[in-house]
């Protein structure tokens, strides 16, 4: 190594990507630099000029633009550009400009394709978004936890079904063939929507009970029944289900409380398998989160609300393992849910049994499995059609104050635009709630879907389920049909954008402005999620995970192909972020937030929130000429 | 070399004259070359003028009593410094090193101790700067020295234009009325050094003290000093001396 080069090679070694390099090769660069200077307001690329070589700034400010003038991003001393042109077409696709006196050490083309060719952390990096992204993302990605896997993961077969009027003893023997414990009961036809479902043929059954192994030890032979005994007359009436996509805990939990060790599980209403305690026991991991059967057991709010720090602390320890936001965000979720239901089974018990049935619906990010440490509650109420104001409503009207007066003091805050089941406005039957989706709907505007938007991710978490899968169902019957609808939740979903980047300790935004500091979720994760709502809606999804609805989405020709895949990427990336400068407030003993500090962000995770903010910004622009205010309404 | 005292008398105007003529008279071979190559006419634009930065490391000003210990240099344009171009020599002093000048330079007994006499790279430096302009930071240094032991080995010195970036500098800083009264208010005056000047035009500041180092960093400051103090198509002979 020649010392004369160490000026150049030392500077480099500091900054992204060059600091991953070896030696060797950071050699390689700086014997073949070339160096140049440029005043303040000088121009560096001009567009369409050919380009040859790699910029790398060793002093001053430069600013890149897009073809129509566009700042497109302000680089400081170590940043790099004019790679997307080394990697095209070798025409300077954005021209660049000093706004200081600039020093600029030029990297010839050769060099440049050594190193793509030799380092594949170098590639990655000066490869267009997509696989810095992609590889953070998926360096974030570990799975297993409990929290967060789903219990369809652990259905590995269909379950085993027989008619009502078999007899015992066939049961048996269909049980013993399929190597199986327990059997699903089930009648042809239905007078209820409850367990109901079609087969392959169009016919309609009803699944009516559950006989297990220790069943037939109790129920038959302990009995004295006749092996010819039709399986109907032996079953309980009480049946305790879950649904596919809750986790892996809560199934858990849902054993313990019920003292069952089977549980089928539904696919909305559809028997899919059947999952036993011990299928869960081997899966089991040293989670440690006692947390949640923790919150069961208590016995009052503020018992409670003396679980807050350790919901801080599960999520602490959650990151620094190395969780990844949807483990982060569905955890968190199961937490608030498990709050929540605990807080409706508690206000249950002080009130009484609810006068009509009714369903507690989630709204916003716990509906999606999205919560983060820093939230609010959003929630309201669906009643049964059979609710009468006058009669029932001051039941319900204390049991919504009950739980929300109980969440806040467990650190869930109260919603500022009040989407909770106190106000009267949200606690409605579901024929009122059924208008209110098919008036937003049908007779959109912006300002009016401005503060609704929040009920389009929606979820039951406790009471008559189907109330909110009905919703749910309108939906995504009506949704994709409603253009302007689409186009007004489309124009909501631009309201926010995100900045252009980082330029030395402060963000950077597009009209060139400073700011010390970005709330992530209003210029990121948030904007991002309206997105992704936008385009699900648009093609029926009944997901609520952002993650999911890009599954559903990626499945249509809404995005051009690998763009949902990249938005899942950013998105992930954007609230991992997140979630790690909430971790390093919460570590730092202040009020985690929103916010996050230039200069705590590290250069690689500066360099992948860049891309992450341009991925969101070409996706809101794709939006709004994806979804055009149509010129005349439909269905008038 | 009657009539020929270059520290005061070579001026601007002789330049091409100059080389012309001790072309003509030169007796070493290599020396003749190096005259004979053509140099680019005074009026060229500095945009299209080919550079060299150079500068040496020496153990001490007098080029009488001192020798050459390093030397190094970098060919140039206004647009490009290309690095892959650049030549470093270390040569061996006629007289020992002292201690003070190692303790400047960072250049040791040993690594003096191998190095082969200025003689032998002679050759090579003077093919690299032969029809480039050399661009030095204060030519006080590097003209007489080379000068000097070119003579002491090859019994003719050597003499050619050059750009000087700290005569630049004054020009701008000390020559100047507002100078002039700055000086007379007893304001200390503005320092023209290496680093001093290319800090104000914004450029990062060196490790000094290494030839090669100090060789890009003048032709940085050259670079810097033309885009904002002239132009691209300033003629060579308004900063030529």
């Amino acid at each position: 190594m020649d010392v004369e080069l160490l000026e150049i090679r030392q500077h480099m070694g500091q900054f992204p990507p060059f600091d991953g390099l070896s030696d060797e090769l950071l050699d390689a660069i700086a014997e073949q630099v070339e160096v140049s200077y440029f005043k303040t307001d000088s121009d560096i690329l001009t567009l369409n000029d050919t380009l040859n070589e790699l910029c790398y700034i060793r002093s001053g400010a430069v600013e890149v633009y897009r073809r129509q003038g566009e700042l497109y991003n302000r680089l400081g001393e170590g940043d790099i550009f004019g790679h997307f042109s080394l990697l095209r077409n070798h025409k300077v696709r954005f021209p660049a400009k000093a706004i200081e006196d600039t020093l600029i050490y030029f990297i010839p083309d050769a060099v440049f394709q050594r190193l793509c060719e030799e380092d594949d952390d170098f590639a990655d990096f000066v490869e267009l978004e997509r696989p810095r992204l992609e590889t953070a993302a998926e360096q974030q990605k570990k799975s297993n936890d409990m929290m967060v896997t789903r219990i369809r993961k652990l259905v590995t077969r269909y379950p085993v079904m027989v008619e009502s009027t078999t007899s015992v003893q066939q049961a048996a023997k269909q049980i013993i063939d399929a190597q199986a414990s327990a059997v699903l009961v089930i009648n042809e036809g239905s007078n209820n929507p409850r367990y109901s479902f079609q087969d392959s043929e169009g016919k309609t059954w009803q699944m009516c009970g559950i006989l297990t192994d220790s069943d037939f030890r109790t129920r038959v032979v302990a009995e004295g029944l006749s092996p010819s005994t039709p399986i109907g007359e032996v079953i309980s009436e009480r049946l305790i289900t879950i649904q596919s996509d809750a986790s892996v805990y809560e199934a858990m939990l849902t054993m313990l409380r019920s003292n069952v060790h089977h549980l089928p599980v539904l696919y909305r209403q559809r028997p899919v398998g059947v999952v036993h305690l011990s299928d869960i026991i081997r899966y089991e991991t040293h989670s440690g989160l006692y947390l949640v059967s923790n919150i069961f057991n208590q016995s009052s709010a503020q018992g409670l609300a003396k679980l807050a720090p350790d919901v801080r602390a599960a999520f602490v320890r959650m990151v620094q393992e190395g969780a990844n936001s949807q483990m982060v965000g569905s955890a968190l979720s199961t937490i608030g849910r498990s709050f929540t239901r605990r807080l409706l089974e508690l206000a249950e018990d002080t009130l009484g049994p609810p006068p009509v049935p009714y369903c507690y619906m989630v709204n916003g990010s716990m509906a999606r499995n999205e919560q983060s440490i820093v939230t609010d509650q959003d929630n309201a109420l669906i009643l049964s059609d059979d609710f009468v104001p006058e009669e029932h409503d001051e039941y319900f009207h204390a049991l919504a104050a009950f739980v929300s007066d109980g969440l806040a003091a467990c650190g869930y805050t109260y919603c500022k635009g009040d989407v909770m089941a106190t106000n009267r406005q949200w606690r409605q039957p579901l024929a009122v709630w059924k208008r209110y989706f098919q008036d937003w709907m049908a007779n959109p505007t912006p300002e009016k879907l401005l503060h609704s938007s929040i009920f389009f991710d929606l979820d039951s978490i406790y009471g008559e389920d189907l109330f909110v899968e009905t919703l749910q169902d309108l939906i995504a019957q009506t949704a994709p049909k409603s253009p302007l609808f689409l186009a007004a939740m489309a124009r909501n979903a631009l309201n926010r954008t995100p900045p252009l980047g980082f330029f030395r300790t402060f963000v950077m935004e597009k009209d060139g402005k400073h700011n010390n500091s970005i709330n992530l979720k209003r210029r990121g994760t948030a904007p991002m999620v309206d997105l992704i709502r936008v385009h699900a809606l648009a093609c029926g999804s009944k997901a609520q995970n952002s993650f999911q609805r890009l599954d559903d989405i990626s499945k249509t020709q809404l995005l051009a192909t690998g763009v949902s895949d990249k938005l899942s990427y950013a998105l992930e990336f954007l609230c991992m972020s997140r979630i790690r400068h909430q971790m390093i407030d919460l570590q730092e003993e202040r009020v985690p937030d929103n916010n996050i500090e230039p200069e705590n962000v590290e250069d690689s995770e500066r360099h992948t929130l860049k891309d992450a903010f341009q991925v969101l910004s070409n996706a809101q622009k794709f939006l709004k000429f994806r979804y055009p205010v149509p010129t005349q309404r439909q269905g008038r | 070399m009657h009539g020929i005292r270059p520290r005061q008398k070579v001026t601007q105007a002789d330049w091409n004259g100059y080389m012309a003529a001790r072309a003509e008279r030169a007796q070493d071979e290599m020396l003749k070359r190096f005259f004979s190559t053509p140099m680019p006419d005074p009026e060229t634009p500095l945009s299209e003028v080919p550079m060299v930065a150079l500068d040496m490391e020496t153990t001490g000003l007098d080029e009488r009593r001192h020798g050459i210990v390093s030397i190094g240099v970098v060919p140039f344009t206004l647009g490009r410094i290309p690095m892959a171009q650049r030549r470093y020599w270390v040569v061996k002093p006629p007289r020992p090193l002292d201690e003070a000048s190692i303790a400047y330079h960072h250049i040791t007994h040993s690594e003096v101790a191998d190095a082969p006499d200025l003689d032998g790279v002679l050759d090579e430096l003077l093919a690299v700067l032969a029809g480039r302009i050399v661009v030095v930071h204060f030519r006080n240094i590097e003209r007489p020295f080379l000068d000097a032991a070119v003579k002491a080995r090859r019994g003719e010195g050597v003499l050619f234009p050059m750009i000087d970036t700290m005569s630049l500098e004054a020009r701008l800083h000390r020559q100047t009325l507002w100078a002039r009264f700055r000086r007379w208010l007893g304001r200390p005056p503005v320092s023209i050094r290496l680093n001093a000047s290319r800090e104000r035009y914004g450029l990062p500041p060196y490790q000094g003290h290494h030839a090669l180092v100090d060789a890009l960093a003048t032709a940085e400051l050259l670079q810097a000093q033309i885009a904002n103090r002239y132009s691209p198509d300033t003629p060579l002979k308004a900063v030529w001396c």
